[in-house]
């Protein structure tokens, strides 16, 4: 592992928490036909992250594959005991596919931790996690940060097929209220899951919402949150160049006080308030 | 003892590499030691609050990227209260970089930024002149002057100007700003390009069209400000896809005085202190005591070595 020239720097008691680091990669594997585990050998000033920060990836040239910019990738999974960090992530195009050619002992060099990620606060004792597809990479650390503060927590995880819904295990294991629904068996459908919130509040109540990477479940939770009043937060996607808050690529709009303001998703996110969040 | 200053009109500049306007910001304190570079400047300050172009506001192609980012900006009071006051903890000159859609606003904010803490203004003419149907001032020797002439009214600070790439005209723009006032020459700012996405036949940025920058556009880029440095006394800083120090040498050969870098940074946040430090193993690799040696030692004299190469070759 080689740490690269940036070094903290007490200097101007600026916050140097942002770490370029060329890690090891420990395994890089399938989980099923489009999804991929990448395990990193990581330093603890790496692992000083949350859970929503996100990291940016500097995908490996290839011969197919000739990918420019970082990749931006949420953190699965940070684990300081045992230095390693995981991403879980879907190959999509050229930067991603040239990830998944990495194997074990392969160097990636990663940015970050980087954003703002999401807020457990103290009297939010029943947690709900509501993810689709990928969107569960993004939440799964939630999952661990809930036991460590020994919230209640309960996932509605939501795929197309059975085949598709990750992590189901992992959740299970930290004590979590696994609820999942998938297209196949024709329970994810967005009545259904209003019924399943609905039934989950009146029996013991919801203090806080999250989500991520589901337009329909966006709406559906701001439906809910504004008839009960009950707070939530979203993490968000845009396409990126610099990931640290310089080039304002990354902007989306949210509406806020009465208007529509807008914010940068590497910056003031990729978490944001559940109400302000407009979809696309 | 190596020397890496530069000198850009009256100001020395203790090296010559510093970030292009809009791909840089207070954040990248949080990455390295911003006291490090040669100067800072700012992304481009409006005189209104504005929010930019829709998105997607970037794109990659092949080795670089497209951005149609627009000028988002805070409006110049609020840059006046948090990012003035910012840069003044590092001796490094502070450059602010302006633009306006048109010859008066362009003066009057020039104006309102002239103040203590700001060492240079960077006139960013490559944004659309609503007195000429949107044209940029910099496409035109004409409109660059007419607009110059009241900038350089407006402030005693340095002026750089910063020119554009979408133009024919490169050196008659560059001699009409450097006879109309500015103290350097930005050469330059992104080339107008676009890219098409063939599955949904939509054009990949959400305003059709955008800059190319990165390294795909550094041989145009390298072209322009050669140019420039031929045909103006006043000192010009190359900037267009350096990220390398082989790049900056580059530059520097070609006649410029320092350089900015832009897009490499959002590949490796730190890469102009690694050119800082690289440059100077070069200078002593070379047997050269100061970057001045180096600014626009270009050999391009017409020689006829055409056959005198081929002789020699076994
Ligand atoms: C904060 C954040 C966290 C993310 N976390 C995860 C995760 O944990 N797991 C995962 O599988 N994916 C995640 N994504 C999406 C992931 O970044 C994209 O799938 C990836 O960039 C696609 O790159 P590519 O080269 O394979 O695809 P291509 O389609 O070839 O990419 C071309 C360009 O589009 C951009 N792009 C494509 N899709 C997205 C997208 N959905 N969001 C933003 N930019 C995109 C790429 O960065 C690249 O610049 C996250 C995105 C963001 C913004
Ligand atoms: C995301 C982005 C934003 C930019 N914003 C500005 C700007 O506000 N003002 C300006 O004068 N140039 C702006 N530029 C142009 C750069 O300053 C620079 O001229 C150009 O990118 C070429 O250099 P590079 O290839 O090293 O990036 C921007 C470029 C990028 C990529
Ligand atoms: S990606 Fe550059 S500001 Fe967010």
């Amino acid at each position: 592992m080689n740490i690269s020239a940036l070094q903290t720097h007490p200097k101007f008691g600026q916050p140097h928490s942002i770490h370029e680091v060329e890690c090891a990669i420990k395994s890089n594997q399938p989980v099923n036909d489009e999804y991929r585990l990448l395990i990193l050998d990581a330093p603890s000033e790496l692992l000083d992250c949350e859970p929503g920060q996100f990291f940016h990836l500097l995908c490996p040239l290839t011969r197919n594959q000739q990918p420019y910019l970082r990749r931006p990738m949420s953190i699965y999974g940070y684990y300081p005991d045992k230095g390693e960090l995981h991403f879980l992530y879907k190959v999509a195009g050229e930067g991603t596919a040239a990830i998944g050619t990495l194997g074990t002992g392969d160097k990636l060099n990663v940015l970050g931790p980087l954003g703002r990620g999401f807020d457990i606060l103290p009297d939010w004792r029943n947690l709900l996690l509501v993810a689709r597809g990928v969107g569960l990479a993004t939440l799964a650390p939630l999952a661990l940060e809930a036991r460590r503060l020994d919230r209640k927590l309960t996932a509605i995880c939501s795929a197309r097929s059975e085949h598709f819904l990750l992590s189901l295990d992992y959740f299970r294991n930290l004590g979590v209220n696994v609820i999942p629904l998938t297209d196949e068996t024709a329970t994810s459908d967005i009545n259904n899951m209003r019924a399943i919130i609905e039934k989950l509040l009146a029996e013991d109540g919801i203090d806080a919402m999250y989500t991520c990477g589901s337009n329909r479940i966006l709406k559906l939770l701001q439906s809910i949150g504004k008839a009960h009043d009950i707070p939530g937060q979203i993490a968000l996607e845009q396409q990126m160049a610099c990931g640290i808050g310089m080039c304002q690529c990354c902007v989306r709009a949210f509406r806020r006080d009465g208007d529509v303001v807008n914010e940068r998703v590497c910056k003031e996110g990729p978490v944001f308030d559940l109400q302000e969040a407009i979809g696309c | 003892m190596l020397d890496l200053t530069t000198q850009i009109g009256s100001l020395t500049l203790k090296n010559p590499i510093m970030p292009a306007s809009g791909t840089f910001s207070e954040d990248l304190a949080q990455v390295f030691d911003l006291g490090a570079l040669g100067a800072h400047v700012t992304k481009t300050v409006t005189r209104e609050k504005r929010s930019g172009n829709p998105t997607p506001r970037v794109c990659e192609v092949r080795g670089s990227m497209l951005n149609s980012i627009g000028i988002p900006s805070k409006g110049i009071e609020a840059f006046k209260a948090a990012v003035i006051p910012f840069y003044a903890r590092y001796d490094a000159p502070l450059v602010v970089s302006i633009s306006a859609g048109s010859t008066d606003e362009f003066a009057t904010l020039c104006e309102e930024v002239s103040v203590p803490g700001v060492a240079a203004v960077e006139v960013n003419i490559s944004c659309p002149n609503i007195e000429e149907d949107g044209k940029a001032f910099a496409m035109r020797p004409s409109t660059t002057e007419a607009v110059m002439r009241k900038l350089r009214d407006a402030t005693d600070l340095p002026l750089w100007a910063k020119l554009t790439p979408n133009t024919g005209e490169t050196t008659e723009v560059a001699k009409a700003a450097a006879e109309t006032g500015a103290d350097a020459l930005v050469v330059s700012n992104t080339l107008l390009a676009m890219a098409i996405d063939i599955k949904t036949r939509r054009p990949k940025l959400g305003n059709l069209m955008g800059g190319l920058s990165g390294p795909a556009f550094k041989p145009i880029a390298l072209r322009m400000a050669y140019q420039c440095a031929k045909s103006v006394e006043i000192p010009v800083i190359g900037c267009g896809g350096i990220s390398s120090v082989e790049d900056v040498i580059e530059y520097l050969i070609a006649g410029c005085a320092a350089v900015q870098v832009g897009t490499a940074t959002f590949i490796e946040p730190a890469i102009m202190v690694r050119m800082i430090d690289e440059l100077n193993t070069y200078l002593q690799s070379q047997g050269l005591s100061s970057v001045a040696e180096l600014v626009g030692s270009i050999e391009d004299e017409q020689a006829s070595d055409g056959l005198i190469f081929m002789e020699a070759a076994p």
